[in-house]
């Protein structure tokens, strides 16, 4: 494993990594504030991905931590090499978007992202920037 | 005051007459959902009776000139003229001073322009003689005249949505020193706090374009520290680009470049004006781009009791001309601030529906008819020490700006951007897991701290650090105000 980067993007990232009681309590703030917990995960960490893939629907109706850490058990055994964020979700009038996410899981090595300058007139730089691992197909990708 | 009350004078007959008996006195008036109705502190001059000190502030913020004129009666005057309704004594005030009630009809004010509402409600009437001290308390806005303004050009939610931060209070610094620095010095200040952990960092509001520090310059220097520090982290980052210039024209030009190379952000001074920030707060909304403002200069109104406005109404104005973040107050940190009173502000800024509550100084009920709320600010001698504190006072739904709390960490800009992030985070996680977070705070960071040695330096330099002043001004809490409809 080369040097790498850790992603921190979700709120929790700059903690050391949560263990599944963590997790669990996390979840339970949200139960009992009424929220939907929705995991997601992806192989494109980029911070502009707004669409990482949904493992099932979002849990409406949840009334324990536990079924949530079993969803997050579960896609963690199908996607070991992928990341996993929960987001807990608010419907409330006024609100209607995310109201914590966090990332449960990442790959055993995150390669990070290239930046790319293209220099123009009047020492303008376009800036883009891909994850290493974005550069491969799908399934391909966080392989090691 | 000029006018005494002449018992059978015709209303109409030319000359002076007391204001009370020109109809801007209505004790049983009772305010319509749809009035306007502003609260005055007034502090009127020894032998003015505080009846006739409200009528004369509701008729000089309204129709009224000194003297009777006909022509009032080409008009349903009625319907034009402010109603003084109510006067209470302030408990214990010297020189005696009175909460005033005053309602106005919104027809008496241009749709979407608080430059037009102003020029009314704070117009002549502060220099009047016959008032030793005014202050504007609050004013209660309806649903009506809302409804002609655009609000904040994205407001909080779609804020967070944009940079992909949820549940926690953004985090920020002031690049300091806030003047001196050259565009490729500051530059790096920017990418060293933004790949430290924080999500934001600013300009100050005084540098604009100076000769040790162009914009254009600067601008394209914060914005490879930008990109850069998103790439060693994977998260969105900004930077507020200050575009306040001497001209409007100076200001779009500044923007578009802005926009152009990428930023999130940008940024205006209060002292540009209500207009122009209106303007930009339309560019803004068509652009794109958050809008932040800086209240550059409203200590010199807001601060003093017994005259001038309120910050409270401050921020009701702002969010409806339409900013996206505005600086509110610390609680804990060097500027002025009582504690209830700064969280009515950000109640004011961000909630949907606000309560009267006489202890957070909100004489009135206000219902934004879901207008987006606007993210409030803390910035000021903060540190990661108090964020316990910070966390309780003033919610998540904020920005915390440590400038100096950064930038003077002894291990670094990035180190003390990380102590930041670390302990917000851990503040953050611990208030969800149910901890009395705010008793236990000091024993959360240290715990925090064990795992981050940037955090237990800054525990171990600021850790002391208080700012205990008395405030200049507390709310005064008077009777329970009627609310509005």
């Amino acid at each position: 494993m080369g040097t790498g980067l850790k992603i921190t993007q979700g709120t929790f990232s700059y903690l050391p990594d949560l263990s599944d009681d963590e997790i669990r309590a996390q979840i339970q703030y949200g139960i009992d504030n009424g929220w939907a917990v929705a995991i997601e995960y992806t192989d494109d960490p980029h911070p502009r991905n707004s669409y990482w893939d949904m493992w099932g629907m979002p849990m409406f109706d949840l009334e324990d931590a536990a079924g949530g850490m079993h969803e997050v058990t579960r896609c963690r055994e199908a996607f070991p090499n992928q990341y996993i964020k929960v987001s807990l979700y608010n419907a409330k009038l006024t609100k209607q978007t995310i109201a914590l996410q966090f990332i449960v899981q990442r790959p055993g090595h995150e390669p990070g992202f290239r930046l790319v300058r293209q220099e123009g007139a009047d020492r303008q730089i376009r800036y883009t920037m891909e994850a290493y691992a974005a550069q491969k197909p799908h399934g391909d990708r966080y392989a090691d | 005051m000029a006018g005494t009350s002449e018992p059978g004078r015709p209303r109409w007959l030319a000359g002076v007459m007391p204001y009370k008996e020109m109809g801007y006195w209505k004790p049983d008036y009772v305010p319509e959902d749809s009035d306007i109705i502003a609260a005055f502190r007034i502090t009127p001059q020894d032998g003015v009776e505080p009846e006739e000190a409200a009528a004369a502030v509701a008729g000089e913020s309204s129709t009224a000139t000194w003297t009777v004129v006909w022509t009032d009666r080409l008009t349903a005057h009625d319907n034009y003229q402010a109603k003084a309704y109510k006067v209470i004594p302030v408990p214990n005030s010297s020189p005696p001073s009175y909460i005033a009630y005053i309602a106005y009809k919104h027809d008496l004010f241009e749709e979407g322009s608080i430059a037009n509402l102003t020029s009314s409600i704070i117009g002549n009437v502060f220099g009047f003689k016959a008032l030793k001290a005014l202050r504007l308390e609050d004013m209660h806005i309806p649903r009506e005249y809302i409804k002609t303004y655009d609000g904040p050009p994205h407001g909080i939610i779609t804020e967070r949505e944009m940079v992909n931060k949820y549940g926690r209070p953004l985090l920020g610094a002031t690049t300091k020193p806030k003047l001196g620095l050259s565009p490729r010095n500051y530059g790096r200040v920017v990418y060293e706090a933004l790949r430290g952990g924080l999500d934001f960092v600013k300009d100050d509001e005084n540098i604009n374009s100076q000769n040790f520090n162009r914009w254009r310059d600067r601008y394209l220097y914060c914005m490879e520290a930008v990109h850069r520090a998103e790439e060693v982290t994977g998260e969105v980052k900004g930077h507020y680009l200050n575009v306040t210039a001497a001209t409007m024209e100076d200001m779009y030009e500044r923007a578009e470049f802005a926009k152009e190379l990428g930023s999130v952000i940008i940024m205006i001074d209060l002292t540009i004006g209500f207009t122009a920030m209106t303007s930009m707060s339309k560019w803004a909304r068509k652009n794109g781009l958050i809008l932040h403002l800086h209240r550059a200069g409203y200590a010199t109104y807001a601060r003093q009791k017994n005259h001038g406005v309120n910050f409270r109404v401050l921020s009701k104005w702002c969010r409806l001309l339409g900013v996206d973040h505005i600086h509110s107050g610390t609680v804990v940190g060097k500027l002025e601030g009582d504690p209830n009173a700064i969280q009515g502000y950000y109640n004011t800024l961000r909630e949907d529906k606000v309560a009267v509550n006489p202890v957070q100084g909100i004489y009135f009920e206000q219902d934004w008819a879901h207008m987006p709320g606007v993210m409030p600010v803390a910035s000021g001698g903060i540190h990661a020490g108090q964020m316990h504190q910070l966390l309780h006072y003033l919610g998540e739904d904020c920005v915390l700006q440590f400038g100096g709390g950064t930038i003077g960490h002894p291990m670094g800009v990035a180190a003390g951007a990380t102590a930041n992030r670390v302990a917000v985070e851990a503040m953050i996680q611990a208030r969800n897991e149910g901890r009395d977070y705010f008793k236990e705070g000091p024993d959360i960071l240290k715990k925090a701290a064990k795992t981050c040695s940037p955090l237990a330096s800054a525990l171990e330099v600021w850790g002391d650090i208080t700012f205990d002043f008395e405030s200049t001004d507390v709310p005064d809490v008077l009777e329970l105000p009627t609310p509005v409809s």
